[in-house]
């Protein structure tokens, strides 16, 4: 069962993150809960990609582009922000 | 010249291939990619929705309210731990455990099923609610902006068709990995199998991580 | 001439047996794929070309008298939409670029020959939805499918035509991911990053342009679908939605494809210029780091196409200098060329007068992007000729210039046989002047204001048309000739034996044509590309 140790530990993990950026979502207001929220949705989703989808063994290939299509995302929303922005 | 097939360990290399740690490579660099085209097919609606999201700002979260948090959170629940059931199916097939692999490759489509279940209620639950403006069925919203609501649930309803859609083909998958588990002919090729199909499934959830975060948790 | 007595004529070779329909629908040879997609392309190509030719027969006078202009508005969409997805994009990387990929490499494959397969058929249902279309009733929003026109009011077959191009989108995504993965995992011993060929780089840049670019435009495309078909509009001006949104998810997609559309030619350019100058290429890592910068900042710069659509002046001016930097490799590269060219015994062959067409149609092209992306002189002649003139030169002039050229250079390499070498400099020379006799007047009409897309136009323009009209014409010929002596060649050619360029490279170490796996054993290489030595005879 030692080989499961860390699927259990990611998926506790998880599923606190999860309660806390709801529970977030449903006190707070404003830029406060916003921030919470974004921050622990990155989390997650850094915790499935590094843990459950082992990107943390993976190799140096793939590590680059994963973030090159996280980096691509950022180009398309940033670079069209920036004209809705400034309008 | 005659063709000489190439030198292979084990009959299980495909013939462009060398050796098997290349065709491993190969496979999951390949999953990778397809999963980062993934990640830009949504891309373009997360980035309309983050637009709009800045511009009608208010409106957007007046709407985000109207959404059942209680049911999108167990959803997340849900599709969380058949990530874990997934993970561990791929960790229980790579040890051999045939029958432990198989239910928890069962137990990780009964999630997704439950998923797609309950969030056909919310649909449901939308479209009784007035909600739901697709093909022209009446939206009659109670809040200030009601046409940048409109917006707001077509976004709702392209994001969560689109994940939908995404969780069918991940459901489809899993069943042929089940009966190819139960039938357990070439176990490094299903251990192969699960592997990558497992990636897409994780993929999946982080893709609904995005879609929850968006529209359920951006609110007042 | 007979191919039984020619010693050079190998025993064994891809083409051998399995001619039966299973021989070729269902074959995984990235050699055989590449046939069935330059089959495809060729057919799409005279129905694109066919379009272009009733459109310049309209515009031969003055008043629309040929055709309405609803017919006008379906023609234009129709030859925009074929040329660019179901020509353009495949043209070099579906089918030299799957014939030789994995020779340049020392593969017997694609990583995934399946996949490579599946992209074919991907391509050919995009192909049936893009004919229904045709059938339907055609199409007329013009190939960008701008919202709201194409939304909420054409009533033309935009479902149909939109679901092609959404296919076909899977195709390329498919094609690029396999090259990617093959470029990086299936390389010969001793086949270093730095000692790939050009042509294995602009490939390699072309396809992660088509992997991280064209999925937003599935996903824009889809957009306009549910629009369409469920009403759930998010371009919608009357809920607050933005139909510029469309555009910029739109161009995200479409600028990159721009370079999807030319990388691919530089490649194969460089592989004849090096090879025909008998030296190698000048400079080239600044060559490779041309190609990979072409292919990043390609997609930091397509505001230049929404300057006067209500962009903000501030992501104007943005856009704007990211695109004169772009202007920086693709400089790099022309002069590199040049500087091969330069003291060299040039061999004037029909692939390398393709090759120096397109250096300096090319260069026209490029130059006349640098005045476009002026955000001042973009205000002018925006949605005029001259913006028609200026992507001419880069997807003609360039692309099907460079294809071609690619086509005559590899195709001993691809059939085993030589063709009219009197007819195939013929037809080069008739390209390069009918292109230029058809798209130069187009600057001066654009310069002097005739808006794209009319079907008539004021008298004054009817020289410059006229002009364009013959040029057409003699262009044509410039793209018959080639399909007549090429199939000629086929069955009566000459046998061209394993390397009659004298090139070097490893697809021309073999016989030709190849082997089912390319190679009777995996190479080692242990040079530079283009090993060619200038003092040798």
């Amino acid at each position: 069962m030692n080989d499961f140790r860390p699927y259990l530990l990611t998926w506790v993990a998880l599923l606190a993150l999860l309660g806390v950026i709801v529970a977030a979502a449903a006190l707070f207001d404003g830029l406060l809960a916003s921030m919470i929220v974004l921050a622990g949705a990155l989390c997650m989703i850094a915790l499935i990609i590094t843990l459950f989808m082992g990107l943390r063994s993976a190799g140096g290939l793939l590590r680059v582009y994963a973030t090159g299509g996280v980096l691509w995302l950022g180009f398309l929303i940033v670079l069209t922000l920036a004209d809705y922005l400034t309008r | 010249m005659p063709t000489t097939p190439p030198p292979t360990e084990s009959g299980r290399v495909a013939d462009q291939f060398d050796d098997i740690d290349q065709q491993r490579e190969a496979n999951l660099f390949g999953m990778w990619l397809f999963l980062a085209t993934e990640l830009l097919l949504f891309g373009g609606v997360f980035a309309g929705f983050v637009v709009f999201r800045v511009i009608h700002g208010e409106a957007f979260a007046e709407a985000a309210g109207h959404l059942d948090l209680a049911l999108g959170t167990l959803n997340t629940a849900l599709l969380l731990t058949s990530g874990l059931t997934m993970a561990l199916a791929e960790q229980l097939v790579n040890a051999a455990r045939r029958r432990a692999a198989l239910a928890m490759l069962l137990a990780t489509l009964a999630l997704g099923a439950a998923f797609l279940a309950i969030k056909a209620y919310e649909w449901h639950h939308e479209y009784m609610e007035r909600l739901m403006p697709v093909l022209g069925l009446p939206f009659e919203y109670p809040g200030k902006h009601p046409q940048q609501a409109e917006l707001f649930f077509n976004f709702y309803f392209a994001l969560t068709g689109l994940h939908a859609f995404h969780m069918l083909v991940g459901l489809c998958i899993l069943g042929v990995l089940a009966i190819l588990t139960w039938r357990w002919r070439d176990p490094p090729r299903i251990a192969r199998q699960v592997q990558i199909s497992g990636l897409y499934w994780a993929f999946v959830d982080v893709l609904w991580v995005v879609v929850f975060t968006l529209l359920y948790l951006l609110r007042l | 001439m007979s191919v039984s007595t020619d010693p050079r004529w190998p025993s064994e070779h891809y083409l051998k047996e399995d001619w039966g329909l299973r021989g070729w629908l269902l074959t995984t040879d990235h050699k055989r794929i590449a046939w069935l997609y330059l089959v495809s392309i060729t057919a799409f190509f005279f129905l694109g070309g066919l379009a272009a030719l009733l459109i310049r027969l309209e515009l031969i006078t003055p008043p629309g008298d040929l055709v309405s202009a609803d017919t006008y508005n379906r023609l234009f969409s129709l030859h925009g939409i074929v040329m660019v997805w179901f020509f353009l994009i495949p043209s070099i990387p579906a089918t030299l670029g799957n014939f030789l990929l994995p020779m340049m490499l020392g593969a017997r494959d694609l990583a995934f020959p399946r996949l490579n397969l599946l992209s074919w058929y991907v391509y050919t249902l995009g192909g049936l939805f893009t004919l229904a279309a045709v059938i339907g009733g055609g199409v007329d929003t013009g190939w960008t499918f701008y919202t709201p026109y194409s939304t909420l009011f054409s009533n033309s077959a935009v479902i149909a035509a939109v679901m092609g191009v959404f296919i076909v989108g899977f195709s390329s995504i498919l094609t690029g991911l396999n090259f990617i993965v093959t470029t990086h995992k299936m390389r010969a011993p001793g086949l270093t990053w730095f000692r790939l060929p050009l042509f294995v780089w602009a490939n390699y840049a072309t396809s992660l342009i088509m992997v991280l670019a064209t999925p937003v435009l599935s996903c824009v495309l889809m957009l306009i679908s549910v629009e369409r078909l469920f009403g759930i509009g998010i371009f919608d001006p009357a809920l607050g939605g933005d139909p510029l949104l469309f555009q910029h998810l739109f161009w995200f997609y479409s600028h990159p494809a721009v370079y999807i559309m030319i990388l691919p030619g530089m490649g194969v350019v460089s592989e004849i210029i090096a090879c025909f100058s008998r030296k190698p290429v000048f400079g080239y890592q600044g060559m490779v780091i041309s190609i990979m910068s072409i292919a990043v900042f390609g997609f930091v710069v397509w505001g230049h196409h929404m300057f006067v659509a209500g962009q903000s002046l501030y992501a104007g001016l943005m856009f704007s200098f990211f695109t004169f930097l772009v202007a920086l490799p693709s400089a790099i590269k022309a002069f590199n060329w040049t500087a091969t060219l330069y003291k060299a015994r040039i061999i004037f062959s029909a692939p390398m007068i393709y090759a120096l067409s397109f250096v300096g149609l090319f260069t026209i092209g490029g130059l006349t992007g640098i005045i476009l992306a002026s955000i001042a002189i973009d205000v002018h002649v925006h949605d005029t000729y001259f913006v028609t003139a200026h992507f001419h030169y880069i997807m003609v002039g360039g692309m099907v210039t460079s294809y071609l050229g690619g086509l005559h250079f590899w195709w001993p390499k691809l059939t085993g046989r030589m063709y009219s070498e009197l007819w195939s400099k013929v037809a080069a020379l008739a390209l390069f002047i009918g292109f230029n006799l058809t798209f130069f007047p187009q600057f001066l009409l654009g310069y002097q204001g005739m808006p794209r897309r009319y079907h008539e136009y004021p008298a004054d323009f009817e020289l410059l048309n006229v002009m364009s009209t013959l040029g057409a014409g003699v262009l044509a010929i410039g793209y018959l000739l080639p399909l007549l002596y090429l199939s000629w060649s086929l069955r009566f050619g000459a046998v061209a034996g394993g390397n009659p360029w004298r090139a070097t490279g490893l697809e021309w170490t073999v016989d030709s044509p190849p082997l089912k796996h390319n190679f009777p054993r995996t190479p080692r290489v242990t040079e530079p590309a283009y090993a060619y030595d200038p003092t040798a005879d």
